[in-house]
């Protein structure tokens, strides 16, 4: 009985937690379809506030879309080799670079916008362009996939592994192709998860960086949030979550680990 | 059973290797490996045997002077890729992306053989190996037995010119340790290839080497056959290394060696002996009756089915270890007699 009294607590408890947590979602998506969020539910579902953000932003979403799989594209062409020079040589150096990587994460976003504006403003073409965003989102989303890929590669012996290679005659680039790359797969996907994510929802970096033709769509987000209606602005939301879950869903498929069976030793 | 070309022979000429925290791994070493023959490094951890075969294996390069030949070819600056040998790891290094038959197919792969070609030497591996069964498994379901015989698959797949292994059997449980090192020797004698195999177990070295290297800090303690180094040990570190060595302090006069424990007559014993060492099984504890020998009272008994192991106070640091085939039962205590097969003492 005292058992049972503790478990319906807990799961109290959790269930509390959750509403807490998924209350809100909910009533953005509602407020999002509704005719007149003042009036309520009781004013009508529409679809009206969806449509306008579609017609009103979605270049916004696109261009969101484009800028995080460029800047996946330049963590991995960037990020995968740093990691495997940082997990081959462990030097002093290497160390330092590890951690001199992490900074644009620690250094508030705002800060990191505003020393390229500075350094870099003044050149007008890649200031007005998105490229000019794409240096920012790879600054702050590159350590996330070197750490994840780095974790990978720490936790296999890869020394062994590509000595194995060359034994039989594999080159380095055979090594990393045929070695290497397979076995952090499970590191890249980690990696790409997060900075793809990361990329779409970054904000307050974007929100220095960008110009009226380069708004990403966090930045219009806020846009339709502060100068228009409210139901604008959650419909928004709502276009965004139908937007990139199917995206992380699918790389969160890709990323599983296959299950491991264990096979008892043979007797002889 | 499977063709590999003519077998190689492997010279080292003052190889030595300094690490780049200035630690010396190996002192200056000159070696010849004849074709064909399976030669043994033996020694206890840091004694350089594993950097001794990496610089074979070209996963290391010696010091500035050293030079490695195959067959009278320089090949000290090739790469372990360009160099055709087979290597086994002591973590079997097989890869985890591929199946059994990916990973014994891989050196193939990468030398572009036709695939058909590439699947019937994967065939052939895996019944010489006695795992076909496995060809579709995963590496991460295999067990340790199985994996080195993948491994040892794997590198004998590209027809090498010598097979490296680097403490094959060191991961795995004694008895399939026994099992595993019979059929690397079939193996190594079935192939005719030339084959440089590195333990630290003395059992393994003996039972594989058609000769052991033996190392100790970095130089080589002695180089022969199994027997030779057994019973005629260069050093006082080889003799104590391999096996088990008995040893007696005293003087020597006239052919007759003295100790604590009494007399030995020893007519070729040189003048100045003040130490000599011998093996157990050349103890043989004499009949009661018998006036001489060397006293010594048993300080400990094992009785293990075919032997009795006596450990025996003599009067010495160490008791003398004493293996007898006798019938008769030993308790802790008892006085006993014991004579030595003059063939079998040494003066290190």
């Amino acid at each position: 009985m005292k058992h049972r009294g503790l478990f319906l607590l807990q799961l109290g408890f959790t269930l509390l937690v959750s509403a807490f947590l998924i209350v809100p979602v909910i009533l953005s998506i509602l407020a999002g379809l509704t005719v007149n969020y003042f009036v309520g539910l009781e004013s009508g579902l529409t679809l009206r506030w969806v449509i306008e953000v579609w017609t009103g932003y979605r270049e916004t979403i696109f261009l969101s879309i484009g800028l995080s799989l460029a800047c996946l594209a330049v963590t991995l062409v960037l990020g995968v080799p740093t990691a495997y020079v940082l997990a081959k040589r462990q030097t002093a150096l290497t160390r330092a670079i590890e951690e001199l990587l992490v900074m644009p994460v620690a250094v508030p976003g705002l800060a990191t916008a505003l020393a390229l504006i500075v350094t870099y403003g003044s050149v007008s073409g890649f200031r007005t362009s998105w490229a000019f965003i794409l240096v920012g989102h790879v600054l702050f989303t590159l350590p996330f996939m070197v750490r994840s890929v780095l974790a990978v590669l720490s936790a296999i012996d890869l020394q062994t592994l590509e000595e194995g290679a060359a034994s039989l005659g594999a080159g380095f680039w055979s090594r990393f192709r045929d070695i290497v790359l397979p076995n952090c797969r499970a590191g890249i996907l980690a990696g790409s998860l997060m900075v793809v994510t990361l990329s779409m929802g970054e904000f307050n970096m974007t929100w220095l960086l960008h110009t009226p033709f380069t708004k990403t769509l966090p930045v219009g987000l806020a846009d339709a949030y502060a100068s228009l209606r409210l139901e604008i602005g959650s419909a928004y939301t709502l276009v965004f979550f139908l937007m990139i879950m199917p995206l992380l869903l699918g790389l969160q498929a890709f990323a599983k680990p296959r299950p491991v069976k264990f096979v008892a030793e043979e007797t002889e | 059973m499977t063709d590999i070309g003519k077998p190689l022979a492997i010279a080292l000429q003052g190889c030595a290797k300094t690490f780049a925290d200035g630690t010396r791994a190996l002192e200056p070493l000159d070696l010849a490996i004849h074709a064909g023959e399976t030669i043994v490094f033996l020694g206890p951890s840091g004694c350089g045997k594993t950097t001794t075969l990496r610089i074979i294996a070209g996963l290391e390069e010696p010091d500035a002077g050293g030079k490695v030949l195959f067959d009278g070819v320089d090949v000290t600056h090739l790469p372990i890729e360009q160099r055709n040998v087979g290597m086994v790891f002591q973590s079997y290094a097989l890869f985890p992306n591929m199946t059994v038959a990916g990973n014994i197919g891989y050196g193939l792969k990468i030398r572009k053989t036709p695939d058909g070609q590439i699947r019937a030497r994967v065939a052939e591996m895996l019944a010489m190996m006695q795992i076909t069964k496995l060809a579709d498994r995963r590496i991460d379901q295999l067990s340790g037995g199985q994996r080195q015989r993948v491994a040892l698959a794997r590198a004998i797949a590209v027809r090498p010119r010598a097979l490296l292994l680097d403490e094959p059997l060191t991961a795995l449980d004694a008895k399939l340790r026994d099992t595993l090192r019979l059929e690397i020797d079939s193996l190594l004698r079935s192939l005719g290839i030339t084959a440089i195999y590195v333990t630290h177990d003395q059992a393994e070295a003996m039972a594989l080497g058609d000769r052991i290297v033996v190392m100790e800090h970095g130089r080589v303690a002695q180089i022969g056959k199994p027997r030779e180094i057994y019973q005629r040990p260069a050093t006082r570190f080889v003799a104590e290394f391999i096996g088990t060595m008995n040893r007696l302090t005293g003087t020597t006069q006239n052919g007759v060696f003295s100790c604590r424990a009494g007399d030995l007559a020893w007519n070729e014993a040189p003048g100045h002996a003040t130490e000599i060492l011998f093996r157990p099984e050349d103890i043989r504890i004499a009949e009661s009756d018998e006036a001489s020998g060397l006293h010594g009272k048993v300080a400990a008994a094992f009785f293990l089915g075919d032997r009795t192991r006596l450990f025996v106070e003599v009067g010495e640091a160490r008791p003398l270890v004493v293996e007898s085939t006798a019938r008769r039962e030993f308790n802790h205590g008892d006085a006993v007699r014991l004579s030595i097969d003059p063939r079998g003492l040494l003066v290190l």
